[in-house]
């Protein structure tokens, strides 16, 4: 790494960096773009953890293309199923482009030289995941691609052999803790970013003519999740301090296996290998639930019948609060082969044997739908009319497309980082050779420094930890799977209060060198930011649809609601609302049934 | 029923808080020499893992230790670490695996920054140093090329490195010899060795034959215990082995 000419102002270093591109998160979003402009302009990959620590790596399933590899398939199809599966709150013109570019998505990573699992003639193989159908919904269809039940894991380590081969400039371990723009109004454009050195605690200024934000998911705002403890919404946090809006946040995916009481994800290839949920009777709940599919169906509505199921006093267990998932009628040897991680974690958490014994699970926080809102490709658009912010742009879970839109398909993810990484990367390469260098300097790390030495010098009695898990609980109780205005309104006063007492925070450590201390404290703040976005967007939405499901108004309401949320954050720190249409297409809104 | 019964009673159990005695080394560069032992009593379920031992003291007694951690259920990689004196990562032992009194140490090998945080920048070169990339000059065209379910499973052990290094660093060689690329990085060259896609065989086994590669293995086996994905890591290195003396078109 190269070290300009560190000037001490105060406590703490400031080293400058001029670059063409930077990239903000080194999961298989920002590993694909990088991807895109190494080798053709000055490209700085800067990421909190190592690029191979990255939550990509535990996603199991599989990525949804249609290859026809073993029954026929078109992308058409796929483009209903993922139009359907968002409750009619995805962009279709944006999940035209993820579903058409799949096929090339998932052959590019076969030739960087992703091992997929294979059929006996050498293709690569395919099987069924939830929501994804033949023929508008006729019957499971075998869409996704996988490798074994670790493909995220396959991804992750192949997008970063690439970057490897690529000659791909890291900074491992910098954490980005703002944005930086110049000019004002139209002229407004992306200059670079301020991060923080974990290994020194020295300060960063990269100035930059485009920056992309690919810094996954939030999951921990909530208490049960499947979630990295990393996973804390720092890119879509920072934009929002500065004035840019977040779009859907309100929808928060549950996956509806998580093992009991941690939030470990078990695959929804469990069930696309033929495993079955059942309640405390023995019932195999789905059948009454989604009569075509069944355990197949989208992860909201399974979530919700699991939900329903514990309610109703039919959930296992002494406090029958979970249910099973049923893998024991399945060959051990398919089991095997196409499940050995989630066996593993089953034995380890719960000295359990899947082969034999029911699994309990219970739905767990898993995805964020909403995010930084983009056009398709990477741009990010700053209001309703779809304005770009030049210099910007975002891709993966922190962003909103939206091809997800009210609830994500299973392996749309992993498609979604490809294909939109891979457009981000390339917009972002094509604006950068048209403009001219920012002129920020090293003062722009100045609200970062002051923060720091704040959170530093503070003698608060208040605790990062304890808010954190205050803070989960509540959301985790009023905000998941079922809401309601009185849930809501309560989270509301919780988290109201939690923002009270961060302002009155302390940490142990004041040290410079990897002080993980400081960092989860102002990871907290951005939780609290976030799931203020949330709560607001929740409780404005008086329908249910996909994720979001109000007990007080139990049906989707399209001709109120057929919107797409825009939080932004006012300057007395409160969350004000607007909205926008969502992009229409080919499929009408009908009634959601499996 | 007997068996649920007894299954019900095993999960008790599982669930009665126990006390759990850690002693950690523990090194500040700001205001140390050299590496001290801190000691710390916790309350903990035996289902709970050694990261939850960790997060305990770190959240409720003592902010300033330092330890990586992220996705805490053994895919990401990153917490590594020495239990009772063997490599092991916090996040896939529970207190009832190992133990309710608990040796931490920074894994041996890579120098230490804060306390369990090493450097990993000699490790990441190394994996480096082996080409860990597909390399096929062949125009595929828009298809994908075409892998034989027996010639996938060729390599199928060596994919699942996590990159966390608990082998590298339980291994005797690697300690004493910083010219040693160490299993690792091994395991990553043998994942493209045995790809029939790949056409950097004979470069990599190259590589592999140098005085830093697989010769310097004494095959001692720790590398295999370490493996927290189960890579049979010896093994893998034998392979590459016989591949360099029988093999090396």
């Amino acid at each position: 790494m190269v070290r300009e000419n560190p000037c001490k102002t105060g406590a703490v270093n400031i080293h400058y960096h001029s670059y063409d591109a930077v990239i903000v998160g080194a999961g298989g979003a920002g590993m694909r773009a990088a991807i895109e402009t190494a080798g053709k302009m000055r490209t700085a990959v800067i990421t909190k953890l190592y690029p191979t620590r990255s939550h990509t790596g535990a996603a199991q399933g599989g990525m949804c293309a249609a290859l026809s590899n073993v029954e026929e398939d078109y992308w058409e199809w796929h483009a209903f199923d993922t139009v359907k599966g968002s409750d009619y709150l995805g962009d279709q013109d944006a999940i035209d482009v993820m579903c058409r570019e799949a096929i090339d998505a998932v052959v590019d990573l076969e030739h960087f030289g992703l091992p997929f699992s294979r059929t006996p003639d050498g293709k690569i193989d395919q099987r069924r995941f939830g929501g994804h159908t033949r023929n508008h919904g006729e019957a499971p269809v075998r869409r996704a691609c996988y490798a074994a039940d670790r493909t995220g894991h396959m991804i992750l380590q192949t997008l970063y052999q690439r970057c490897v081969a690529s000659g791909v400039n890291f900074f491992n371990e910098f954490q980005v803790f703002d944005v930086l723009f110049e000019g004002e109004g139209e002229d407004r454009r992306a200059a670079g970013v301020v991060a923080y050195e974990m290994a020194t605690g020295d300060l960063h200024v990269f100035a930059s003519k485009g920056v992309l934000f690919a810094t996954g998911g939030f999951g921990r705002i909530f208490q049960i999740s499947s979630n990295a403890h990393t996973l804390t919404g720092d890119g879509p946090a920072l934009l929002f301090a500065r004035g840019i809006p977040l779009e859907d946040m309100e929808f928060y995916q549950f996956h509806p296996t998580g093992i009991y009481g941690i939030g470990i994800l078990l695959t929804e290839g469990a069930r696309g290998e033929g495993g079955i949920l059942r309640n405390g009777l023995g019932e195999r709940f789905m059948e009454r639930v989604a009569p075509t599919v069944k355990d197949l169906a989208p992860r909201d509505m399974v979530s919700r019948a699991i939900h329903a199921e514990i309610r109703e006093g039919r959930g296992a267990g002494p406090n029958k609060d979970y249910v099973y998932l049923d893998l024991t009628h399945l060959p051990p040897e398919q089991i095997d082969a196409k499940l050995p991680d989630i066996s593993g974690f089953v034995r380890t958490y719960l000295g359990l044997e899947p082969k034999t014994d029911p699994i309990p699970i219970q739905p767990t926080a898993h995805y964020a739908m909403g995010g930084i809102p983009t056009n398709v490709n990477g741009e990010v658009v700053i209001d309703s009319a779809g304005t770009v912010l030049p210099g910007l742009y975002a891709a993966g879970e922190c962003a909103c497309v939206s091809v997800h839109g009210a609830n994500r398909l299973g392996t749309n993810s992993l498609l979604d980082i490809n294909v939109f990484g891979r457009r981000g990367g390339r917009r972002m390469a094509e604006y950068v050779a048209g403009v001219d260098h920012p002129s920020v300097g090293k003062e722009a790390a100045g609200d970062v420094r002051d923060r720091i030495e704040q959170i530093k010098a503070s003698n608060g009695k208040e605790k990062v930890a304890a808010l954190r898990a205050e803070l989960q609980q509540a959301m985790m109780r009023d905000a998941s799977v079922v809401r309601t205005a009185e849930s809501l309104e309560n989270a509301s006063r919780v988290l109201a209060e939690l923002r009270e007492r961060y302002r009155d925070i302390s940490i142990d450590d004041k040290g410079s060198v990897f002080n993980f201390d400081l960092t989860e404290a102002i990871e907290l703040g951005s939780l609290l930011d976030l799931a203020g976005t949330l709560l607001a967007g929740a409780m404005a939405r008086n329908e249910s649809r996909g994720a979001h499901w109000r007990d007080d108004y139990p049906v989707r309401d399209d001709a109120n609601w057929m919107k797409h949320t825009l939080a932004y954050r006012e300057p007395d720190g409160t969350v004000r609302l607007e909205y926008k249409p969502v992009v229409g297409g080919r499929y009408q809104p009908m009634e959601r049934k499996y | 029923m007997e068996t649920a019964e007894a299954g019900a009673q095993a999960q008790d159990a599982m669930m009665q808080e126990v006390e759990v005695h850690l002693r950690i080394k523990r090194f500040d560069p700001d205001v140390d020499k050299r590496p001290h032992w801190e000691e710390y009593f916790v309350k903990l379920k035996p289902s709970d893992t050694v990261l939850t031992a960790l997060h305990t003291v770190k959240w409720t007694i003592d902010g300033t230790l330092s330890f990586r951690r992220s996705c805490a259920h053994g895919v990401c990689g990153s917490d590594a670490m020495m239990i009772n004196g063997v490599n092991r990562l916090g996040c896939v032992n529970l207190i009832s695996d190992v133990g309710t009194s608990l040796v931490i140490e920074p894994v041996r090998g890579l120098p230490v920054i804060k306390d369990l945080v090493v450097d990993m920048e000699p490790f990441f070169a190394q994996y480096r140093s082996v080409m860990p990339y597909l390399i096929n000059a062949d125009d595929p065209g828009y298809t994908e090329r075409r892998q034989s379910p027996e010639d996938r499973a060729r390599f199928d052990d060596t994919t699942k490195c996590i990159l966390c290094g608990a082998c590298s660093t339980s291994c005797p060689v690697y300690w004493a010899n910083d010219q040693y690329v160490g299993p690792a990085a091994i395991v990553n060259a043998h994942r493209f060795i045995f790809d029939s896609r790949d056409q950097a065989r004979a470069e990599r086994l190259e590589i592999m034959n140098q005085k830093s590669g697989v010769w310097r293995c004494r095959t001692a086996f720790n590398c295999t215990d370490a493996c927290p994905r189960g890579i049979k890591v010896t093994e893998a290195i034998e392979e590459v082995k016989r591949a360099i003396l029988y093999d090396r078109s």
